[in-house]
């Protein structure tokens, strides 16, 4: 059986199909268009052909995409929504969404904050309110297709979140979207609350790009495939789990790079540099895995704290556009000819200067027609790779964690520009199908458990008690297709409740592992 | 007197952030509180000390306790009210206006919160100038004013009036009763006439923030000079030193962190080598081994880029900063003041030596 992995970029959407030993068997970029499903179905009918594979051998299908992104910054397809905010007496001195900009506010039929929530021991601060939250689901009820709910500290204690979804059901009918804020972001009640609105807000994109995608191989007779959404941790979610939690799609790309670049060059720990069409995005992998930003992060102007990978974007790509300025000083970017490269760019007959006319003109890489560039004056051609060595240099050095030197990966189809020599580098490597490192990554992903419980490590002694947890959670990550003898344990985690009697912790574990075939 | 809004508090926020010199806590949550107050009952009368009334009763407003727990429970809303009725009760007089006591940081936004719900002024003026760690370092310590009696209370309705025997003891048994009450909480302290206020406040404090704040919010709307020879010019500040965060050393000792941020010269500065340490709140500044500021004035790491304040907490290997001077409030530059906020108090063996004259010249 194969794997099928496809991300959605601005510029490109690129498909992969790999085997049962996770080689890339073929790769292949077709235009992102207007309608996302014309790219990806162009994409995969391409990629069958040039493969001749049998569509029925197709057992997994994974997709990267940046539609809850793109919905979100242009505000369009977000369904309408309410908002339940528990925890009164605490934090009514700040409503949802008081910085959000008027016209996304608008996506939100009714707030309400109701009595409720806990202080950071985890002991409660109000009783839940539930007459009043009845009142705002019936109130709302037929009106909204998503409710929010949020709680202070629920990231100590949910009861009260998951009483509130109960009552919501009830309500509303089972099948109402919901989201909770303890399953979606971390501490910081305003992030995270604005993290769950834009999570149910996008219940509708997510329904449409998870049908559209299954629509899509459906046609083109992929009819055996599961399909698999990538998550911005780099593992993945089922059709419905990616209907519960669109938000966590979100990043995906930079993560899926990563991913991919791990991979392709049996690296663990390194820096990964993803060059595109317009941008290039730095991240750090730690142990195969993309490193978390520590600080808020913004989408569309909201801000949020769920977690995102720690990636830096400069303006730089392979269609970036090259200036001499009157002084002789020379630019590159941050503009680009994006997608019309292959009509723009001086190697395929166009008339504007290009980074990747620069490297062709060095004699860095074989493109397009090698005799356009030939006129480029050599002197300019080393000013414009030195302006390109030093955006790089420094957005490196930005992205590193003390002032030694670090592995670099370069991926993406762009970094064609980069040179193979980098200050701050202790190697570059340029793995085999850097192109389509993100579509790889999407398809390698892993599939992962999350075990949570309150232990009392008076009863149940910390080791043992963690040793139980682990087990539960692996199990959970087998149950989701996980092949056993891979899953490790990726996150570990136990926050002491000092209001609770003895010495009760919250254990919260994840264990992930590579996906069957 | 003058109306301050929504526009004023944005950028009221961001200059108290750079009035925070590294502390403070973030403005974020602070900001939030106070544009939700003044959008529910309409924009703040700020009054000039001048304008206040020698025997009338001014209340500095401030939280108390853990910003990550500010984060999660921010403000109710009725902790104002709560502390109104506590405060005139106490003192049998009606309160006339209220006032921050610290200008830096998360604690410049409370106060106008407290005014706008309660329909009351708010004085353009504090007792530090900038964000201090310990309780007693305010202008109005020397001039022998008590923190207390001090009110408390939490967004549950809780609350406590301090009367202590010396400003160390109220911020231990201050200390106990936050923890208690889920670990933030708002207080008024330092409750004063008009006359004092007059005497010992710092003034103009919330204007000249809200001036920081404007000016860096509007560095690229200048085109005649580069973003930079406008922030210098708008701050009056001191271009210490421009470089990158080469490391970063910390350590929490009782309720504070400790910490020193290493930096490796760029631009003009390439070659030279510098750091900051602090306590909290920035203390000094040392380029190439030669001091070049110290508290009480203000040490500032600000973005080369965007020019947005850094706090201590995010400090980062990696970052560009300018290392800012800002002259402190003349008071602190008394033997009175130094006492309490020289650079000996921090344990930094050396003198005090105005910015202005450390940085041979006068401004860079």
């Amino acid at each position: 059986m194969y794997k099928l992995g496809i991300d959605v970029g601005g510029t490109n959407t690129d498909a992969v199909l790999i085997d049962e030993n996770l080689k890339v068997v073929a790769e292949v970029k077709h235009p992102t268009s207007g309608d996302i499903y014309d790219g990806i179905m162009g994409a995969v009918k391409n990629i069958l052909e040039l493969s001749g594979i049998d569509r029925g051998e197709i057992g997994k299908a994974m997709l990267g995409t940046t539609q809850c992104t793109n919905a979100i910054v242009e505000r369009k397809n977000l369904a309408p929504i309410a908002v339940l905010r528990i925890g009164a007496p605490a934090a009514v001195g700040i409503p949802p969404m008081t910085d959000w900009a008027e016209d996304l506010k608008k996506i939100v039929v009714a707030e309400k904050m109701i009595g409720g929530g806990f202080e950071h021991d985890g002991k409660e601060l109000a009783p839940l309110d539930e007459e009043t939250a009845q009142a705002f689901f019936q109130e709302v009820k037929g009106k909204v297709e998503s409710v929010a709910i949020s709680c202070v500290f629920s990231t100590v204690r949910n009861e009260h979140e998951l009483r509130a979804a109960e009552l919501c059901r009830e309500i509303m009918g089972k099948d109402i979207h919901i989201s909770v804020s303890g399953e979606i972001g971390s501490m910081g009640l305003v992030e995270r609350e604005n993290a769950t609105i834009l999570n149910s807000a996008l219940c509708k994109v997510a329904q449409r790009f998870t049908e559209g995608f299954a629509r899509s191989l459906a046609g083109l007779g992929v009819t055996n495939a599961a399909i698999y959404l990538s998550q911005n941790d780099g593992t993945l979610m089922t059709m419905e789990q990616a209907l519960r939690y669109p938000i966590l799609t979100i990043a995906c790309g930079p993560t899926n790079s990563i991913r991919g670049a791990s991979h392709l060059s049996r690296l663990e720990n390194a820096l990964v540099i993803d060059v595109g069409g317009t941008t290039t995005d730095l991240g750090v992998m730690r142990n195969g895995f993309p490193r978390e930003s520590s600080v808020a992060a913004t989408i569309g102007g909201v801000r949020t704290n769920f977690r995102m990978p720690d990636v830096l974007t400069i303006g730089l790509g392979g269609g970036s556009i090259v200036r001499q300025r009157e002084d002789g000083t020379v630019t590159v970017g941050p503009d680009s000819v994006g997608y019309r490269i292959t009509e723009k760019a001086l190697i395929f007959g166009g008339d504007t200067v290009t980074a990747t006319d620069i490297a062709v003109r060095l004699g860095m890489y074989e493109l397009g027609d090698k005799s356009k560039v030939a006129g480029i004056d050599e002197g300019f051609a080393l000013k414009a790779m030195e302006v390109i060595s030093r955006l790089v240099e420094d957005a490196l050095d930005a992205m590193k964690v003390s002032n030694s030197d670090v592995d670099v990966i370069l991926v993406g189809g762009g970094s064609i520009i980069l040179p193979e020599k980098l200050a701050g580098a202790m190697s570059v490597t340029k793995p085999e199908h850097f192109g389509t490192a993100n579509a790889i990554g999407s398809a390698i992903s892993k599939v992962s458990g999350t075990y949570e419980k309150l232990v009392d490590y008076e009863k149940i002694p910390r080791e043992e008690a963690l040793a139980q947890a682990k087990r539960e959670a692996v199990e959970i990550a087998v149950e989701a297709g996980a092949v056993r003898e891979t899953v490790e344990i990726i996150d570990v985690e136990d926050v002491p409740l000092a209001y609770y009697p003895g010495k009760t912790n919250r254990v919260k574990i994840k264990a992930a592992g590579d996906l069957g075939s | 007197m003058r109306k301050i809004g929504i526009s004023e508090i944005e950028d009221i926020a961001l200059g108290a952030a750079l009035l925070g010199a590294g502390g403070g806590g973030d403005p974020y949550i602070g900001k939030l509180v106070a544009i939700s107050a003044v959008r529910e009952c309409g924009p703040v009368t700020l009054l000039d000390p001048e304008e206040v009334p020698d025997d009338a009763l001014v209340v500095p407003i401030a939280m108390m306790g853990a910003p990550t727990v500010l984060g999660e429970k921010a403000i109710g809303g009725n902790e104002y009210q709560t502390l109104y009725d506590m405060v005139s009760q106490f003192y049998g007089k009606k309160i006339y206006a209220f006032m921050p006591i610290e200008a830096g940081g998360v604690n410049s936004m409370l106060p106008i919160a407290a005014a706008a719900r309660m329909g009351l002024p708010l004085v353009d003026a504090d007792g530090m100038g900038r964000a201090f760690p310990e309780l007693q370092m305010v202008t109005f310590t020397i001039g022998g004013l008590s923190a207390t009696p001090m009110a408390l209370t939490d967004e549950k309705g809780n609350c406590v009036i301090f009367d202590t025997i010396t400003n160390k003891w109220t911020e231990e048994l201050a200390r106990a009763v936050t923890m208690s009450c889920g670990g933030s909480v708002s207080v008024c302290l330092y409750v004063m006439e008009g006359k004092i206020l007059k005497q010992y406040a710092i003034k103009n404090i919330i204007t000249r923030s809200e001036m920081l704040g404007r000016a860096i919010h509007n560095l690229r709307k200048n085109s005649a000079n580069t973003p930079e020879e406008t922030f210098f010019q708008a701050t009056e500040g001191f271009k210490l030193f421009k470089g990158k965060i080469e490391d970063v050393l910390r350590e929490t000792r009782g309720a504070f962190n400790f910490g020193k941020v290493v930096l490796e010269g760029i631009g003009e500065y390439k070659g030279r080598e510098a750091y900051v340490e602090f306590q909290n709140e920035n203390l000094v500044a040392c380029v190439d081994g030669e001091i070049v500021g110290t508290v009480p004035d203000l040490i500032c790491l600000v973005d080369t880029e965007t020019f947005t304040p850094i706090t201590t907490d995010a400090l980062k290997y990696g970052k560009r900063v300018f290392v800012v001077g800002l002259k402190c409030f003349e008071m602190w530059r008394t033997t009175k003041g130094l006492e309490l906020v020289g650079p000996r108090y921090f344990g930094c063996d050396t003198d005090y030596i105005p910015i202005e004259k450390r940085v041979k010249g006068g401004r860079v």
